[in-house]
Formats: structure tokens, sequence, C-alpha cells
């Protein structure tokens, strides 16, 4: 049987070899963790402790900050020793509670658990929220708006990102293999909020152990496991929706619009956690990987271990590092140091040697097509981003610029090095600010 | 031979007629001092003026009677011309020329990261508030070079821009297009400048920068009059520029600069006495006294 | 670019095998006039000369095809002065050409020098000890027959396997189809180019001088005898699917391919010339960003948007 997939897309190297086979490893407490308040889409949250006070595992540090936004809780038990602006994954300096970690690790009285079978589903909708449950795939969205659909969207699909069809990254794999059983808790309470009809869990075929054990944890249950081929960018919503159901999420509409709400399957675990155990999300599963460390791994880690705590964990480095990503190769972002905390969206951490930086020179662009043929929005990348050097702005956006999935497809297949993700982002931003402005 | 002759010239007799025709019927009134304000201006449709293109400007001077003293580019004389065609006095304005305040190019400044990516201020001061660590310094990707209309500034080889005060008319495209604001504009008769932008302490701007403002007071010091120090910046006080030059000798860091005595390091501008010394009482309107 | 020079060897070696010397003295005169003048231009434009990157031996190359192998050594610069200077680099280098340069230096050289261009020798396979004849092209000479008495030739070559390896009277890069569809494999396997604009180019040729032959077969040839003479597998393989002035949609890519193929068979049957490979592929060449702007593959999301909220 042909595999459903998407059109446009590419097979990068899958590169997962060097973490797939490691056993999910819990990640030692470092001395201090830095709780950045900005870990999702939305409003920062804000402080609501003070220098010096003792928090506890799950304490509430950061109430949320608006209806699109989440609490921020303490990862672990210690004493707040700052709350100031420190560097973030962004770049940038935002506002973040420092904490010196005891070592006791105490934890907080949790929240009541909750049964899904009979819990109102407002009631779980608001336990997300209290959890502080963001996107686990990266993306950081607040869980509880995604859940949240206006009454005139009936949602008739739940879908399931299992995907993980960024390189390197084998997280989403671990997971569905050690902990399904907690996936299908999470998935339980997506199911009892959104009243669906249809269920399915996309895994891209690469992963035939983890398809293997969802499917036999799935059956019975209204739940299909769907293989999916390997291609980039098979785990991105839209692309995901196409290939599973066939719809397509009209041009700047939400995966709502066409009734489908997408969770990723590490979103799912935490669900279960605060739904059922009344936990708060301040740990989660990421992977180290990269040629410049020296022993890859799944490591479980609180949020707010700076990332050179977790490399440390993983051996060190073999060489100087010469770029450091947080997320994975496609579509991750690059960091300036490794003094930076992990947050809830940290699904990977991978750091690359020199050699394996390629850095060509830019090129002129000879309209090979490749870039159109790989774009699975179907747009004209080369030509959006040509227009945007020129500033035509207007032209850009109505070539479709903002319906850039910013997957990087393009510039990873533009044989003359031309930055042209970073062209179109550039152009999204610029047409965004000019619609502000009116 | 004479039937071709004859043909041919009935065409064009013909198409003559219908050409002129054409154009009475369909003539758009324009008025005439329209056309005459357009002939003055520039024609470079830089925007400096607020409107865009030369003509639309020419055209809210006549219809709705905008002030005649906004095509700073064209200068005193422009403005005079305007007034003229309008039968209103012109206003006196004080010439305006752009000064990129920095000389941290990329040996002289620390960067955060290698930025890779579309060459291009805007977009890479998107990427972490830019590769610069100096949270205020020129980026170097030469945006405000290609925004310029009159060429007026260059890229030095180390990635500085650089104005040429000759050049610049004020149009302050380049103000617009800086992410950073960078760029600002000065009394064209005012030659000295503190070349910072960065609001940062001493300690701070020392780690990341040789020729920045580390707002030690000593150009206050040496001529108070002319500098005040702001928010750890000292900025020079144009009313008082002309005795600014004590303060420019004693920058331990040397961040002021008076042009007249040279661009900054790397630029092909040059240096030494510029003849805008030597024609400064021609366009200058007396504010430089 | 270095995968279609290695495409394009076979064909050269065929080339060289049976026009002797003065082939291979026209492909090097060419490929040497091309990166010369390239790295000429970029020196005086003060741009970084960029022959490595083989865009300009490949120009050279495919020029050398469109010649005949007799071709006098000035001829071969002159067209290379045109393909890389007018061309090329004037409108701004590679990339940003809106014709395919050799094709440009063709056309230029084939209007400017007749006489020079349209005498060819008959293939004398090296070893062979004949001296070097001259011949017409099978093409030119059903064109002569048709213009003069209404009729094909009788004698038209109706050897396929010949003409297939390269036994008849041509340009450099019309001799040996065989050779030409080795290296057009070669790039598709490679995924150099895409299959759509070959397979539209020539099945539009087939299909339509197919209809032709069907209707009057003594006055129009067969379409085996189009495919396998002049440039039209060089042109269809090497020149049309030339990515800088070809479409870049697939759909695009499709209709150029198309156009060629119906430009080619008219000019070949109706037109002036007896060859029209090169003016087609031109032709099409200038419809290029039209078919771009007019033929965007529709954007992920758009179908539904039209269906829902505008119906």
């Amino acid at each position: 049987m042909r595999l459903k997939t998407f059109s446009g897309g590419l097979h990068p190297p899958d590169s997962k070899e060097f973490s797939a086979g490691c056993p999910i490893e819990d990640c030692p407490l470092p001395e201090e963790l830095v709780v950045p308040l900005s870990q999702h889409i939305g409003a920062p949250a804000k402080p609501v402790v003070q220098v010096g006070d003792r928090v506890l595992r799950g304490q509430v540090i950061g109430e949320s900050g608006g209806f699109v936004s989440v609490p921020v809780h303490a990862p672990t038990s210690g004493e707040v020793v700052a709350v100031e602006p420190r560097l973030h994954p962004s770049g940038r300096e935002l506002p973040a509670v420092v904490i010196r970690v005891d070592g006791e690790d105490s934890a907080a009285e949790p929240m009541s658990a909750l049964d899904p079978a009979t819990a109102e589903p407002d009631a779980l909708k608001d336990r997300i929220r209290e959890a502080g449950i963001v996107g686990m795939g990266g993306a950081t969205f607040p869980t509880h708006v995604k859940l949240s659909p206006p009454p005139e969207k009936p949602i008739d699909t739940l879908i399931l990102n299992g995907v993980e069809c960024e390189p390197f990254l084998t997280a989403d794999h671990r997971l569905m293999l050690e902990e399904g059983e907690k996936i299908l808790d999470g998935i339980a309470v997506l199911q009892r909020i959104l009243g669906v009809e249809k269920t399915y869990l996309g895994i891209e075929a690469n992963k035939p152990d983890a398809i293997d054990q969802m499917s036999a944890l799935c059956s019975g249950r209204n739940i299909e496991v769907v293989p999916l081929e390997v291609k980039y960018p098979q785990g991105a919503e839209k692309q995901l929706i196409c290939a599973i159901t066939g719809r397509e999420v009209p041009s700047g509409g939400l995966p709502m619009d066409v009734g489908v709400v997408v969770q990723n399957v590490g979103t799912c675990a935490a669900i279960a956690d605060a739904v059922l155990r009344g936990l708060p999300l301040v740990e989660r599963i990421a992977t180290v990987s990269g040629d410049a460390v020296v022993q890859p791994k799944n490591l479980r880690i609180r949020v707010g271990m700076s990332l050179a705590h977790l490399v440390e964990i993983c051996g060190g480095t073999r060489v100087e590092p010469a770029k450091i990503i947080m997320g994975g190769p496609m579509m991750g972002m690059a960091q300036l140091s490794l003094d930076v905390p992990a947050t809830r969206g940290t699904s990977g951490l991978l750091l690359f040697s020199e050699e394996k930086v390629v850095r060509r020179p830019e090129g002129p662009c000879i309209r090979c097509a490749r870039c159109v043929q790989a774009c699975p929005a179907r747009l004209l990348p080369t030509t959006i981003a040509a227009y945007t050097r020129l500033d035509m702005m207007d032209e850009a956006e109505q070539l479709g610029a903002l319906d850039c999935i910013e997957c990087g497809c393009c510039s990873y297949i533009c044989p003359a090095a031309l930055p042209l993700v970073q062209t179109i982002r550039h152009a999204k931003a610029a047409i965004m600010a000019r619609r502000r402005k009116g | 031979m004479i039937a071709a002759v004859v043909s041919l010239g009935g065409i064009g007799l013909a198409a003559a007629l219908a050409l002129g025709a054409a154009a009475r019927k369909f003539a758009v009134e324009v008025d005439p001092r329209e056309a005459a304000i357009l002939e003055v201006l520039s024609g470079a449709n830089c925007g400096a003026c607020g409107y865009p293109g030369c003509s639309a400007y020419a055209k809210a001077v006549v219809e709705e009677g905008v002030s005649p003293a906004l095509c700073t580019p064209g200068g005193q004389a422009t403005i005079e011309a305007i007034a003229g065609i309008m039968g209103v006095s012109a206003e006196a304005s004080e010439p305006e020329v752009a000064v990129v305040r920095c000389q941290g190019d990329n040996r002289k400044a620390q960067l955060k990261y290698r930025y890779l990516g579309l060459v291009d201020c805007n977009a890479a001061q998107r990427v972490a508030d830019g590769p610069k660590a100096c949270p205020g310094g020129c980026l170097g990707l030469g945006s405000c070079e290609r925004a310029c209309p009159f060429g007026a500034i260059e890229m030095t080889p180390d990635g500085l821009a650089v104005i040429n005060r000759e050049l610049c008319t004020g149009c302050r495209k380049c103000v617009s297009v800086c992410p950073r604001n960078v760029i600002a504009m000065t009394p064209r008769s005012a030659t000295t400048h503190v070349l910072c932008n960065s609001h940062d302490k001493g300690a701070v701007v020392r780690k990341y920068c040789q020729v920045g403002c580390i707002a030690c007071q000593i150009c206050k010091k040496n001529a108070p009059e002319a500098y005040v120090i702001e928010d750890f910046l000292a900025r020079v006080v144009y009313e008082h520029h002309d005795q600014a030059g004590p303060g420019v000798e004693k920058c331990p860091t040397s961040c002021i600069r008076d042009f007249r005595f040279g661009y900054p390091e790397g630029s092909s501008f040059g240096g030494g006495e510029l003849p805008s010394e030597k024609n400064a009482p021609d366009e200058g309107t007396g504010t430089a006294g | 670019m270095r995968q279609v020079i290695f495409a394009l060897l076979p064909a050269c070696a065929v080339a060289v095998y049976m026009f002797g010397l003065p082939a291979l003295v026209t492909l090097v005169l060419c490929t040497a006039g091309c990166i010369g003048f390239e790295a000429g231009c970029q020196k005086l434009m003060r741009r970084p000369v960029a022959i490595a990157d083989g865009s300009a031996a490949l120009t050279g190359i495919l020029l050398a095809m469109n010649l005949p192998p007799s071709s006098p050594w000035w001829l071969s610069l002159l067209g290379a002065f045109v393909a890389i200077v007018i061309a090329k680099q004037i409108y701004g280098g590679l990339g940003y050409n809106p014709f395919n340069p050799a094709l440009v230096a063709r056309v230029v050289l084939l209007i400017s020098f007749p006489v020079q261009m349209t005498t060819w020798t008959a293939p004398t396979p090296i070893g062979s000890g004949l001296d070097a004849v001259t011949t017409a092209t099978p093409l030119g000479r059903a064109k002569e027959a048709v213009m003069l008495h209404g009729a094909l030739p009788a004698d038209l070559p109706s050897g396929f396997l010949g003409s297939f390896l390269g036994d008849i009277g041509g340009c450099l890069g019309e001799v040996s189809v065989f050779a030409l569809l080795l290296g057009g494999l070669f790039l598709l396997w490679k995924r150099v180019i895409s299959w759509h604009i070959p397979v539209s180019f020539v099945g539009t040729v087939i299909v339509l001088s197919g209809i032709f032959w069907l209707v009057d077969p003594q006055r129009y040839p067969d379409p085996l005898f189009h495919l396998v003479t002049g440039g039209l597998m060089l042109g269809a393989f090497f020149m049309a699917t030339d990515m800088v002035t070809s479409p870049v949609t697939t759909k695009g890519m499709l209709v150029f391919g198309v156009g060629c193929g119906l430009l080619t068979v008219l000019i070949r049957l109706f037109g002036g010339y007896p060859e029209g490979v090169s003016f087609a592929i031109l032709l099409m060449n200038a419809a290029t960003p039209l078919i771009d702007r007019y033929l965007k593959p529709k954007k992920f999301g758009l179908v539904q948007e039209k269906g829902g909220a505008h119906a």
C-alpha cells in the first residue's frame, strides 16, 4: 500500500540512528535553574514570587497574563535568587525566575486528580491551562486555546502528531515506545473535551517499532494509527492534516476551519499527567544529538536547565560546536550560547562541528525550480525572495508569502545556497508590520 | 511611385489629424504653476517632503497650499523658487544632513553571532536583535545605502555605513529604513558629532566596542556648553557646536568626530577640509553663526 | 553544470569521430572562447570571475553542438562572443539572461552567415580514408524538394538506424541521436532535469508531425524522420531544459515543451528554414515570464477557500 503523504517536501538524511536506540534517561538536577516566564506563544506570565522565596516543585511562580497565556511552575524545590531578564532561546533577554536548587526536589501539593470519563470538558480545559500545557512539538502554543474552538467550527477529527519528521530528533519516538499508555490517557482526555468521532495517530514509517507498539495499544479504542511516508515536513500541522484526511486547511486559516485539532504526542503525555495525576508541566523529553556531542541521548529534562548542563550530562562536546540549535535542524532556532535555559518547547538540542556546518557562498538563482518543487505550501519561493529583495512587498504578498510555513525546504534544497526561507520570513514580518500600521 | 507618395502621405496626414483631435479632446487641465514647480524640483522622487514623488508634492503645493519649504533636498534655492512661483514668502530653514552615529565597524565592535541570511539590516535585526553585541550600533548590511536615492551612502570594507555630507540632501530615507535608529538628522553647519548610539553604561560599552561613548564626561568638562550626557551617551548641543572642538581632542575613545578633519576610518570619502566648509556661507542661512 | 557537460561528452565523442579534426577544433574554440569572454567580461565589470561554475564552458559546448563541423575559426569565436557577451553578461550574467545564450549565438550566426552556417560535410568516420565531402542535411533536402517539387525526394534516408547512431550530415549536435539520448537519460536519472520539457516537446513533435504525415505522406515526412534528424534531441534534452530560460512550475514546463514542439513542426514544415528547433526554443524563452506569471501552482489551501467562502 502506498503510504499517505502530502505534495512537495524533501528527504533530508534523517540521522536519527544516533539516539533512536537510547532509552529515556532522567537528567540530574543542576545547581541552578533559569525559568523563563515566556515559554509559550502569547502574553508572558507575570512573576508571583520574590527573591528569597522558597518554592516547591509544581508551585506556580508565574501567573498567566491573558487568555492566550499559561502559568509557569517551579520545576523543582529551591530558593528564588533572582527575578530578572536573562538570555532566552529567542536571543533576547527576557524576564526569568532564577532558582537555586536545594536538591530535595520536594513537591507542592498536586492538584486534584480528574476522571476524564466523567469530568466536564470545561473543567478539563481549565486543568490543562492551569498545568501550563503548551504545544510541545516546538511551537509552544497554549493547548487550552487550541481546544476551545468557537461553536460555529465543529470539530470531528483529532489527529495526534507522532511524526517527528525533523532529522536527529527521537524524543517523541522514545516517548511512544516507553510511555505509550500515558499518551493514550492523554488522548482519552482530548476525546472527551472535543467529542470527536475520529482519532488518528500519524507516525512516519521510519519508526516501525513505534507504529507496532502504538497499534497494539490503540486497538479497540477507536484510534487509527496511520503510517506516513518518510518525508519532511510530514509533521507540519497543515501537511499532516492533508496527508491523513485529505482536507486542506484554507490559506490563512486554522486546522479548526476543516474540523480538525492536531496535538503532539508529547503534549498528550503532559495532559495525562495534569489531569490524572494533577501534575503541572515542568519536565519533558528532549533529544541531545549532533556530531559535536560525545554521547547523544534522550533525556527527561526539567524546564530551566541550561543547555550547557544537558551537554555535560551527554559527556560534553567532542569539538568546539560551531552551531547550536534548539529544536530540529530544519526549523529549530540557532542559539547564541549554551547559557540558555531549556523551555517547554525544547524538543531537542543539536550541536554541530565546523565541518558539519556547510557554509557555501551565495550564487545567482538559475531558476532551477528545486524550491518550487519542494515547497509543501506550493509557493514560488525564489520569486517571492526576489521580490522581497527589491522591497516589493505587495507582489510578495500576492504570491502568498504569508502562506509560507517556514519549513526551510527551499533553503535546504537551493543549489545556489540562497537564504530563501530567511528572506520570506523577512517578507512576512514586513507585510505583517505594514498591516498593523494600517 | 506617385501612388506610394500620395497614399503614405495621406495616411500620415490622417493620423496627424486624429492625434491632434485626440490631444484636444482628452487634454487634462493642469495648473501651469504645477508644471513650473515640477521643473524646479530635483525629480528624485525621494519622498522627503512626505508626498509620493515630486509631482504629488507640486500638486499639493498648488492645490492645497502646502508649504513650499518641504523640499529639503533641493535646499534654499528650490524653496525660494517654489515660493516665487506661488507668490508667497520663503521661510528660512536650516538645511540638514544625515549622520551615522556609529564608528564600530566589524573590527572595532564585537559581534554577538555570525549572521548568515538575507543581506538586509531589518532582516538581521529580527534575528535575536541583530548580530552586533552593541544594541545601537550600525549593522553594516547596507539597507541605508540601497535606500539612498542620491548615492550618498557607502559601506566601508569593514561594514560601516558612512554618509557623504556633500551628496546628502537630507531626505531622511535612510533614517526611516534603519532598524536601529543609528542615523540622525543634524544641522548641516554642525560638523562635530558624537558617533555612538549606545545607551549602555561605560563598562558595558567598553566590552563590545573600542570606539563607543563610555559617558566619561571628559568632553563635557572640556566644553561644557557644547555637550550634554543623556542616559550614558554624550550628545553635541548643536546650537553651540562651534565650541565642541576641545571635546573632540580629549575623547578617550575617539568617538567624537569633526567631519572637517575626515570621515571615519575605511571610508573612501577621505579626510581633510571639506568643500562644504568653503561653501558654507553660500548655503548657510545665518543660523550657522 | 558539470553533470550536463558530462552528459554531453558522448555526443561530442561521436561528433569528433564522425567529422574528425574540424569538429574537435570547433569544440575547443567555442569552449575556450566562451570561458575567455566570460572571464574578460566579469573582470571588466569588476565582478568575481566565476568561470569555475562551468556555465560558460557548457554554453561553449552547446554552441559548438549548434555549428557545422567545418565552421571557420572566426565563426566559432564570434559565436562565443555573441553567446557570452551579448546574450548573457549584458543582461547581468548567469541567471538573468532571458534567452538561451548558445541559441542566440546560433541564430545570429545563421542569419548573418547563412553560407558558412549551412555548409555541411558528410560524416567521414576517422579511419575511413575519405576526405571531407560536402553534403546536405536530410531536413534541408526535404525542405528543398518540397519547395521545388511539392513532394518529398524519393531517396530520403529512411535508414532509421544510421541517423540514430550518427551517420548523417548536420551540426555537431545533430549527428547522433543515440549519444544525445544517452546523455539526456543520464540527466533525467541524476534529476538534473525533469521529464516535463523533453517529453512534452518530443511528444508534441511526434503527434503533430504524425497528423500531417497521415494526411499527406507524399509531402510530409514521417514522425520518425523528424525525431532522428536535426537538432530535436539536442534541443529537447539540453537546450529547452536550460533552467534559466524555462519556466519554474511543472505546468509551465509542460506548456513550454508543447509550445516548443508546436513551433518546431510548424517551422520545419511551413517556415523558410529547414530546421526550427532553435527558433522554437528562443520564441518560447520569450514567453517564459508570461508562462510563469499565469501558471503558478495552486497554493496550499486555496481549493477550499474558493469552494467555501465564495460559493
